[in-house]
């Protein structure tokens, strides 16, 4: 696989856009009235005095605003954005070109307006006082931050996973706007391993005395539940190959078994350490609210039946899916992919050859840059 | 025949190239690299899509700008509505098909007009290795040996003519062609076609009874 230079050439920062002051309140799909509402954001080079160069990155569910690059007082070695391999000077999304923009979701835990962020009225966190967001509210804030940027059309929306559903989301309320759209390793709707997959995760943490209904900010928190929940995640957004090849049965740091419940195995010991990490940047409430945002998500039954009638607008689609991602496997981007020929539109797919499952489309992978990069180009 | 410009493609996608009228919608199956598609798209002005089987090819389309699924073509014709495509294209395909009836029948529901070219198994240079030496024939257009090759079905120009008319296909247009041995370059055979050309190219329609036409 050819590389990637790993060094990081960005140099960005987090801004903040607020919206919906009372009594003019974001109202949600569910009918619910939010407000304000606060999105955490960051943008990538140069918006053209047209306006007509913006490129709107969705990230998954644990992913941020951080798209790529270093915030200005990090050190040159810090970790970069979270698709740092594909945003930036030259790279598939090319911030020499384009002016790319990145959000925290609505409900998340990074900046943005979530179940952590304070109650306007009471002045403590929101808990389970936050109301019950869908992905369509996450692509309405976005909008209002747009409207904000006075960005009113957008050269593509990509986003991968959670992010490619706020993508094809998009291109169901905003169409007119879009002129093309990458929906990478996602799907219509959840499909019944889905969900199962993340209702153990928010059981996970419910069932953590420490969680409190949620009322847990200022105390210890279900940290416990929260490191079970993205174990099981990671589980899923990798593969029976990528951990046979990354783990085997290989032992941690010894060479016997210890008879115990210690972590003997490698992948015990990989998950602990990625749970553990997890709960030091996610909030446990922030999970539960975007799983279950990610599967009441249905594209296919929702009212209107949105990729039913044909589109008006033109836009374009790439839709990628990865041979080795069972959370979403490709016969779930095969369908959406039929939706979109039934209905008219202009839709080019690839499957890419992958053994490390759900997350491959995180990995540098210069398949994928040439793919999004060639796509871009030819929308001239 | 009025050649195509910009770079050299196959001959036969040549001739395919000049029979599509300019701001076409097409339909290209198994396009390769998608060098016709690239093609008609800077000279005619086409919308065009592509179907191809092969995951790095379909990538090397959608990455030169083409719109290109990576699939199937048995089953990737099946999604589109009914005369989706001004032409649907089938470039030396249909001797590798399993079923080329029901494939046709696909295509000409989901497309004004099927243009299908094959390699021509009755050429005179095929019929004499076959009565001569007694052996499965090889030659450019058909390289390989009876048991890794992709051809399933034996069709000759005459064939595919009786088919069309059995099955109730008109033929709009037909050419038979001869190419050179890396198949950039060729001529037009007009005598003697099922003995003399390399390949055939076929131009068909048909009418289905309670479909309006012209939508």
């Amino acid at each position: 696989m050819p590389s990637i230079s790993p060094s990081p050439v960005l140099r960005g920062e987090k801004h903040s856009f607020s919206f919906a002051q009372a009594p003019h309140e974001m109202v949600l799909e569910n009918g619910s009235r939010i407000g304000p509402v606060t999105i955490a954001y960051e943008t990538f080079g140069r918006l053209t005095p047209a306006k007509d160069n913006a490129i709107l990155v969705a990230h998954a569910f644990t992913g941020d605003s951080h798209v790529a690059g270093l915030y200005a007082d990090e050190p040159d070695d810090a970790r970069p954005g979270w698709w740092d391999s594909m945003v930036g000077p030259g790279r598939g999304i090319d911030t020499d070109r384009f002016f790319v923009i990145c959000s925290n979701i609505l409900g998340g835990c990074a900046g943005s307006t979530g179940p952590s962020s304070l109650h306007p009225t009471s002045g403590r966190p929101y808990g389970l006082d936050f109301p019950m967001v869908t992905i369509g509210d996450m692509v309405t804030a976005q909008k209002a931050l747009l409207d904000h940027l006075e960005i009113d059309r957008l050269v593509a929306v990509i986003g991968g996973s959670l992010g490619g559903m706020q993508t094809l989301e998009w291109c169901v309320r905003y169409p007119d706007m879009i002129r093309a759209a990458i929906p990478i390793a996602t799907t219509m709707r959840h499909s019944a391993l889905a969900i199962a997959f993340n209702e153990v995760a928010r059981q996970a943490i419910m069932a953590d005395p420490n969680w409190k209904r949620g009322d847990y900010y200022g105390t210890a928190g279900p940290d416990t539940g929260l490191a079970v929940a993205r174990m099981i995640g990671h589980v899923t957004y990798l593969s029976d190959q990528a951990m046979r090849r990354k783990f085997g049965r290989r032992l941690q740091d010894k060479q016997d078994f210890s008879f115990g419940f210690d972590a003997d195995f490698q992948v015990e010991s990989y998950l602990r350490h990625q749970g553990n990490k997890f709960v030091q940047r996610f909030d446990a409430n922030s999970l539960l609210y975007i799983t279950k945002a990610s599967d009441y998500f249905d594209l296919k039954e929702a009212p209107g039946k949105p990729f039913r009638e044909p589109g008006t607008a033109g836009t374009k689609f790439l839709v990628v899916s990865y041979t080795s991602d069972w959370l979403y496997p490709t016969y779930q981007a095969r369908e959406l992919v039929q939706a979109l020929k039934r209905s008219g539109r202009d839709v080019s797919f690839c499957e890419i050859e992958a053994d490390c499952g759900h997350d491959a489309f995180l990995i540098p992978d210069e398949r994928l840059n040439t793919l999004v990069r060639g796509f871009l180009d030819g929308l001239a | 025949m009025d050649l195509p410009e910009g770079p050299i493609m196959r001959y036969d996608l040549q001739t395919i190239a000049s029979w599509i009228a300019a701001g076409s919608r097409v339909l290209d199956l198994g396009c390769g690299n998608g060098d016709l598609l690239a093609w008609l798209a800077a000279q005619r002005g086409v919308r065009g899509t592509g179907i191809e089987r092969d995951a790095e090819k379909a990538a090397a389309c959608i990455a030169r700008g083409l719109s290109v699924l990576q699939g199937d073509l048995n089953a990737e014709v099946d999604d589109y509505p009914d005369r989706s495509f001004d032409y649907v294209i089938l470039s030396q395909t249909l001797q590798q098909v399993l079923e080329p009836a029901r494939l046709l029948r696909s295509l000409s529901r989901i497309g004004r007009q099927v243009i299908v070219s094959f390699p021509n198994f009755s050429h005179y240079t095929i019929r004499l290795q076959l009565l001569m030496k007694g052996l499965a024939p090889k030659n450019d257009q058909l390289p390989y040996s009876w048991y890794d090759t992709p051809n399933i079905r034996v069709i000759t120009l005459d064939d595919f003519r009786r088919f069309a008319g059995e099955v109730g296909y008109t033929i709009v247009r037909e050419a038979a062609i001869n190419t050179d041995h890396h198949d950039r370059q060729g001529h037009i055979v007009r005598w003697c076609t099922n003995l003399r050309a390399c390949y055939g190219i076929f131009a068909i329609e048909k009418k289905f009874p309670g479909k309006a036409e012209g939508t």
